[in-house]
């Protein structure tokens, strides 16, 4: 039985708890939404450029001549996941659900004979895959200095996956982060960068004539780079959105959780107070019968 | 309105601009070129410059540097990987993509040395344009 000394310092401390959730909470939904308007203001970037590079890529891809970005390298041998995730954590599963993706299809491609290597974009990825895979990894792309994520940060990343590529250390990328759905939904993702893959733009992208200048290879070999970089930039916005999202909810759940806690606490300090009173009255009115 | 077409200025970090034109002015990547209504359907790479915009409500211009943009008859979408709006930029926000530039042509080897040098050597044109 805990004394009434202590049971008060507990509840002192669960409501201390709880304000910082409840602070963390409210500047996570303050930065989802500067997150989301991010996300929003790219998308017109990004859909436009996948229309036209899809387009491209439907004209240009069936011929020989194809970069090696967007036919592949003619092997499959050896994969390069990278997996992004964010560089904090109390953010609720979404750093961990990202590393699970990640894990099953690294286990699907070692169990089916690959070559698998690892390049982490954030903290807690890195974490969360170094007891297993640590081994595998080839790099690990820090952005704890990043306040806002630019376009920049995309490239750079790109160009580190690129000039893997052109080096030939790897066949096929696959990028891995949580889609942004809603505040309590946020799915984890997989997606193949290199070979580029267009399903949903091909159609109506290729159905114009276009001239090109300078020539419609020349042009191709210019975009696919980049669309790496728009990919990596629409994936780390998606990211941003997804871990301030689920940060938000968890510490929504974390409030709520610690606000159950102080009434417990606090039914039981009523009840060991009110007992100890019981206790006294008792001594005393026993004391003045025996005289 | 026959003689209008849809321009559209996007960068990955924002749409800058959305309106009705008479005619724009691209920096390709083979020369500069003047788009109007009724252009024919054209898909050109962008070097580091200025894109020139006509509309009734007055001429705007927009410094950009990379990216592509698409022409059709009534359209014109201009991709880019930077853009400012050409008042609000300064050159101090140019000399950092400049700096970068001359580090890649370094850098570069031989396949990308002719192409990192141009874009050095237009980010100069470009830079000396708005003295």
């Amino acid at each position: 039985m805990p004394s009434l000394k202590d049971l008060k310092n507990r509840i002192a401390s669960v409501k201390n708890t709880r304000k910082i959730t409840k602070a963390m909470q409210m500047v996570a939904a303050a930065k989802l939404r500067r997150a989301q308007e991010a996300a929003e203001a790219s998308r017109p970037y990004t859909e436009r450029f996948n229309a036209v590079l899809g387009g491209l890529a439907a004209s240009v891809g069936g011929s020989d001549s194809a970069p090696k970005l967007l036919a592949g390298t003619g092997s499959d041998q050896t994969h390069l996941l990278v997996v992004m995730t964010a560089e904090r954590g109390l953010c609720g599963g979404f750093n961990s659900n990202i590393a699970k993706l990640a894990r099953a299809k690294a286990q699907d491609l070692i169990a089916a004979g690959k070559t698998v290597k690892v390049l982490t974009v954030g903290k807690k990825g890195r974490d969360a895959l170094k007891r297993e895979y640590g081994e595998l990894f080839v790099g690990h792309v820090d952005l704890t200095e990043v306040k806002r994520v630019g376009y920049d940060d995309a490239q750079g990343i790109a160009r580190n996956i690129l000039d893997r590529f052109d080096g030939g250390e790897f066949d096929v990328a696959t990028i891995f982060y949580a889609k942004f759905v809603n505040v309590v939904t946020q799915i984890p993702t997989a997606q193949q960068i290199i070979p580029a893959s267009f399903e949903d733009a091909e159609a109506d992208g290729a159905s114009t004539l276009y001239d090109y200048e300078p020539s419609e290879e020349a042009i191709l070999a210019d975009l696919l780079p980049r669309g790496v970089a728009t990919q990596i930039f629409a994936a780390l916005l998606e990211n941003g959105a997804s871990e301030q999202g689920s940060r938000m909810s968890a510490m929504d759940n974390a409030t709520r959780n610690a606000g159950d806690m102080i009434d417990k606490l606090t039914i039981e300090y009523n009840r060991s107070r009110q007992a100890v009173i019981t206790n006294e009255l008792i001594e005393i009115i026993s004391g003045a019968e025996a005289l | 309105m026959a003689n209008m077409m849809q321009f559209d200025l996007v960068s990955p970090e924002r749409s800058l601009a959305s309106f009705q034109v008479t005619s724009v002015q691209i920096p390709g990547a083979d020369g500069d070129m003047t788009a109007m209504p009724g252009h024919a359907a054209t898909l050109t790479s962008l070097r580091p410059g200025v894109v020139k915009v006509q509309s009734p409500e007055g001429d705007k211009d927009f410094v950009v540097t990379r990216g592509f943009a698409e022409i059709s008859a009534d359209s014109i979408s201009v991709i880019a990987e930077h853009a400012h709006v050409g008042g609000d930029v300064t050159k101090a926000d140019l000399e950092d993509v400049l700096s970068a530039a001359r580090a890649a042509a370094e850098n570069a080897d031989a396949d990308d040395k002719d192409a990192a040098e141009k874009f050095v050597a237009d980010m100069v044109d470009l830079l000396d344009a708005m003295d």
